[in-house]
């Protein structure tokens, strides 16, 4: 069984200016895995380059051993969805119909769904908590409730991979622990592979199995949150000072922002 | 927002169901109503075979009027299902069927025909459908290059060709002294009184096929009104879809503006008022365009006819003048 993501050497440029660089890295099947780093470190592109959205100009990203960009473009949307950071939701669909479209590269080519579609989006719906909004347009629903129903019409797509770009970014924390939640569940029970950007250092250490740190598209240091959430490295990462210690909860460590005063104090003074 | 509660396949329902009726009644009173006056009761027995076929009324609704009606709204679907392709294409409110160079094109063909002379029916319509199938080669060619910007460049380009275009087609109107001025400009303002059977035949036969395509691309072009990176990562092949979509419907446009002319209005607001109506769904849009687009150009031709002028009223005079005000009202209604 090849793994989910195997990526080998992989340049990714916009014109001249290299946004990823030899980057490596292979992800099993069923992990939870985390890209982290400072804003431009490429963590979004790494996930459009896994998603077959970006090309890379060397190297491979292959998806369950095959190149992303060689898909035909039905067959990967059966095996990866994608929760992009911002989904155009400009136009009047009702929720129901916006989750229905996940059931889009199932469907045949009339278009029309069968009841056992209508039953995947209402169980989509159920689990992410979008289910009373089912009837509501788009544009009427608050950026909370807009990110749960891109999620529940990704995971009404019934992929084998999940992509998300900083899906608990709009979220307030009960929110953000559900959609977490949620995805652990899918990850544990049903073998999804999820891999998520997130800008959220302790949510990433609470959730992950693995991290991966990026900065200016290239690998600062991946592994469990322990092997990689350590001050020196991080501060390689974001070129600032973050306190690192042990999560009361006992489960890896917490990362502290540190204001300024704090580090200019005098011991003693 | 009532519109949200019924299922889309009661709304297809619906729109099919009363679409077909809208269709076939306005059939119906294109056969039975103009310029030659008679009694229902002849009408019926023309209509039902009961005269013979020498009788000058089955004459006139089967060979005249039937092929005129079945022609408009022909041209009427086409055009209204033109403008709800592109302005989910090219995710622009303003587009219209003619965006791409079309009407440029085909209008500088027509009036070269009308200028030598030729007759309206292969003569001027083959030039019309060569002269816009040119013009669309040409905006495809200078947007070939561009992968980014696709739309933009896309809509800019054809936007360019048609001013071009109408500045040679002002040229050709200002040489212009005797009555072929006066052909052109009704070509130039949508025209359906040269349509002859078996010119509606041939078009029917094209465009019947164009139909179903675009029916079955309902789904994709929801997806496209997402945007491409959405529609991409929910499986669908954007650049072989959008290029599939550009090519079907602007030949079927193409086929349509060549025998009526340019009949404006329909194909930018007829897409905008069934959105009023039924929400953006295309499985329902697409339908609604086809039976309710035709029915109203089959209406405004209607009219165009039997209103007094001098001879008749350019069918594109008529479809803005009664459908505007229609489409505000919806609209202030709507809020």
């Amino acid at each position: 069984m090849p793994p989910a993501v195997l990526i080998s050497n992989l340049q990714v440029a916009f014109g001249p200016r290299p946004v990823l660089q030899d980057l490596s890295l292979e992800v099993a099947e069923g992990t939870f895995f985390i890209i982290i780093g400072p804003n431009s470190a490429g963590k979004t592109t790494l996930l459009k380059t896994m998603a077959g959205a970006v090309r890379p100009r060397q190297g491979q990203v292959e998806i369950w051993g095959a190149a992303a960009d060689r898909y035909p473009s039905r067959e990967l949307a059966r095996l990866v969805a994608v929760v992009p950071q911002r989904a155009p939701t400009d136009i009047p669909f009702p929720v129901q119909e916006t989750v229905l479209m996940g059931r889009s590269p199932h469907v045949g080519w009339l278009g029309l769904e069968k009841q056992h579609d209508f039953d995947l989006a209402a169980e989509s719906m159920y689990i992410t908590g979008v289910a009373h909004l089912a009837r509501r347009p788009l544009p009427q629903l608050s950026g909370g409730e807009l990110q749960r129903v891109i999620i529940a019409r990704a995971l009404c797509q019934q992929p084998r991979l999940l992509l998300l770009d900083e899906p608990t970014a709009a979220l307030d924390p009960a929110h953000q622990v559900n959609i977490m939640d949620l995805m652990q569940r899918l990850q544990e029970e049903r073998g999804l592979t999820v891999i998520m950007v997130s800008h959220d250092l302790n949510l990433a250490a609470l959730y992950a199995d693995q991290l991966l740190l990026l900065k200016e598209g290239k690998r600062i240091s991946s592994g469990t949150p322990k092997e990689v959430l350590t001050y020196e490295q991080l501060e390689r990462a974001y070129g600032c000072a973050l306190l690192v210690d042990e999560n009361p909860l006992g489960k890896g460590p917490r990362v502290n922002l540190v204001p300024r005063r704090f580090l200019l104090k005098q011991p003693g003074a | 927002m009532s519109r949200f509660k019924l299922s889309l396949r009661q709304r297809l329902l619906g729109v099919v169901i009363l679409g077909g009726l809208l269709l076939a009644l306005s059939l119906a009173l294109g056969m039975c109503l103009g310029s030659t006056p008679a009694g229902w009761r002849r009408h019926l027995a023309a209509l039902l075979g009961g005269s013979g076929p020498e009788d000058i009324l089955t004459t006139i609704i089967w060979r005249l009027r039937l092929p005129r009606a079945l022609l408009a709204g022909l041209v009427g679907s086409t055009l209204s299902l033109g403008g709800l392709v592109f302005q989910a294409l090219l995710r622009n409110p303003l587009a219209d069927p003619y965006i791409l160079g079309v009407s440029g094109g085909s209008a500088v063909g027509a009036i070269l025909g009308l200028l030598a002379g030729l007759a309206p029916f292969p003569g001027v319509a083959l030039l019309a459908f060569l002269g816009s199938m040119s013009t669309l080669l040409l905006v495809l060619l200078i947007t070939a290059g561009a992968s980014g910007a696709r739309k933009g460049s896309l809509l800019l380009s054809g936007v360019m060709v048609n001013a071009f275009c109408s500045a040679v087609i002002m040229f050709l109107l200002s040489i212009t002294r005797d009555a072929r001025l006066h052909n052109m400009l009704y070509w130039l303002m949508g025209d359906l009184s040269m349509s002859a059977p078996d010119q509606t035949s041939i078009t029917a036969y094209v465009l019947l096929p164009c139909f179903l395509a675009v029916l079955c691309l309902a789904r994709p072009l929801n997806l496209l009104l997402l945007g491409e990176e959405t529609a991409r990562y929910l499986g669908l092949n954007v650049a072989a879809a959008s290029r599939v979509l550009l090519i079907i419907t602007s030949l079927m446009v193409s086929l349509a503006v060549c025998q009526s002319g340019l009949v404006g209005f329909v194909g930018l607001v007829v897409p905008h008022l069934f959105r009023l109506l039924l929400g953006p769904d295309h499985r329902v849009l697409i339908p609604a365009c086809l039976l309710g687009g035709g029915s109203f150009l089959v209406l405004c031709d209607l009219l165009s006819r039997v209103l007094p002028a001098q001879g008749e009223m350019p069918v594109g005079v008529v479809t803005a003048l009664v459908g505007a005000p229609l489409f505000i009202f919806l609209l202030m209604r709507s809020r």
